[in-house]
């Protein structure tokens, strides 16, 4: 749907843009009319779209979920129910086997990261115009100028939003690590090693080596994490972006990349969620 | 590709829909698991426990039917036995019984004999008598004589 006033790169750009609100140096609290406008607003600004559409999916899940749990027989399940067990057994089977510790948070922690990263990649795969398309159309009704109406329909496309995840877990990691070692012992994995001598003079001198090593590898987990997923689904949403410029040709081009995406979806939304229980496993497992 | 707000909102909305999901979906659920599990498991267990019970109901029905077999053929038998018995001594008593009544009748019979001769006897003496007198009344005829005796003689 390359339309006809605005040219290619115009249109990738309007689709990579998120609906931003935020406090302009100028305008003060209000919306970014343009990619420039949401930058002048640094930090203090706020992506509607990726936060509407992450909320929205995740009260999906939650709703869905929480519907089956008050209404769990122990008799004969139905179509839901068994749907909803299918997941928790899958979740609660991968938490048992990479997770030796006794945890309360680790499962119902894995379970959401699974379905609601799922449910946040799932959005990539409705056509790139349509809900752009809808929102450009109330913008419209609501007396804004439908070109500056940006909306970006993937949550996960989103850096803030990965790394908002990501960081949760990071959190989690730390909390884990100082739970499980003790604030000395955190510090002590991350000063002495890998390299450990038992003259005293020598550790002191290895102590910075050893953290600059051990700091890059802990930071290096959420960063991973964040940009994994990210990465995998701006780069899914850009190519859907680019099949959809070329006019009568993107049907067939369309249909098997989504296909295609089908399995990256649900594979990174996997990969998050296994990544999270190993790094905090390894965060609880004390060598 | 700002880093703004929308991550700690993130991060926030995160943290709230993990806990509403370790407070309110995952117990539910996996208790519910564990409980069908459990029920699975017990019912496992009663039907193996029922197979076991079944099998030992039937042993002690054959059993108790071939006791009752048993039981059958020896009163079957006894009654027989006893039913031969019974025959046989009915038998006995009869013939006892007719043995008697025969050694009555005959007893009887002697003394009616023993009876009838002694009557008999006195009518000998008596007609003796009578034809001592007739003889000794008419003449002595020796031809006479003989031939009142062969009378006599003829009415004993």
């Amino acid at each position: 749907m390359a339309g006809n006033n605005p040219s290619s790169s115009e249109y990738i750009r309007h689709h990579l843009q998120n609906l931003t609100f935020g406090n302009h140096p100028e305008h003060g609290w209000s919306m970014a009319h343009n990619a420039q406008e949401a930058t002048d607003m640094g930090f203090w600004a706020i992506h509607l779209d990726t936060m509407g559409w992450s909320i929205g999916l995740g009260l999906i899940f939650l709703f869905v979920f929480r519907k089956v749990a008050k209404t769990a027989t122990t008799g004969v399940p139905s179509g839901l129910q068994n749907f909803v067990e299918l997941m928790v057994e899958f979740v609660d089977q991968s938490v048992r086997e990479t997770f030796h510790g006794r945890s309360r948070l680790i499962a119902p922690l894995s379970l959401t990261i699974f379905c609601w990263i799922f449910l946040m990649n799932v959005m990539d795969l409705i056509p790139v115009d349509w809900l752009p398309g809808v929102a450009a159309k109330v913008g419209e009704m609501f007396g804004a100028d439908p070109a500056h109406v940006f909306f970006k329909v993937v949550p996960s496309t989103d850096i803030n939003a990965t790394l908002g995840m990501s960081l949760s877990v990071f959190a989690l990691i730390i909390f884990y690590s100082i739970r499980v070692k003790g604030l000395k012992g955190f510090v002590a994995e991350l000063t002495l090693h890998p390299f450990n001598t038992p003259n005293k003079l020598a550790q002191i001198a290895l102590i910075p080596v050893n953290f600059l090593l051990e700091f890059v590898t802990l930071i290096a987990k959420p960063i991973s994490l964040a940009l994994r997923l990210f990465g995998n689904m701006y780069a899914g949403e850009l190519i859907f972006i680019l099949i959809s410029l070329v006019g009568i040709w993107q049907l067939p081009l369309h249909f098997p990349w989504a296909v295609f995406h089908i399995l990256v979806i649900t594979l990174q939304a996997f990969i998050f969620m296994m990544l999270t229980i190993v790094y905090l496993s390894m965060a609880s497992e004390d060598h | 590709m700002n880093l703004n707000l929308t991550l700690i909102g993130q991060a926030i909305a995160f943290a709230v829909f993990v806990f509403f999901c370790m407070k309110y979906v995952w117990p539910p659920v996996t208790q519910a698991l564990a409980e069908r599990q459990k029920k699975i498991a017990d019912g496992l267990d009663a039907a193996s426990r029922a197979t076991r019970d079944l099998e030992l109901a039937q042993e002690k029905a054959s059993e108790t039917l071939r006791e009752s077999k048993d039981e059958a053929a020896r009163i079957i038998e006894q009654t027989h036995k006893r039913s031969n018995q019974m025959i046989e001594e009915a038998r006995e008593n009869a013939r006892a019984e007719g043995e008697r009544m025969v050694a009555q009748a005959r007893a009887e019979i002697t003394q009616e004999i023993n009876q009838a001769k002694d009557e008999l006897r006195g009518q000998v003496a008596s007609l003796a008598v009578i034809g001592a007198e007739r003889i000794l009344e008419s003449s002595i005829d020796e031809a006479k004589h003989r031939e009142l005796i062969d009378k006599l003689a003829a009415e004993l």
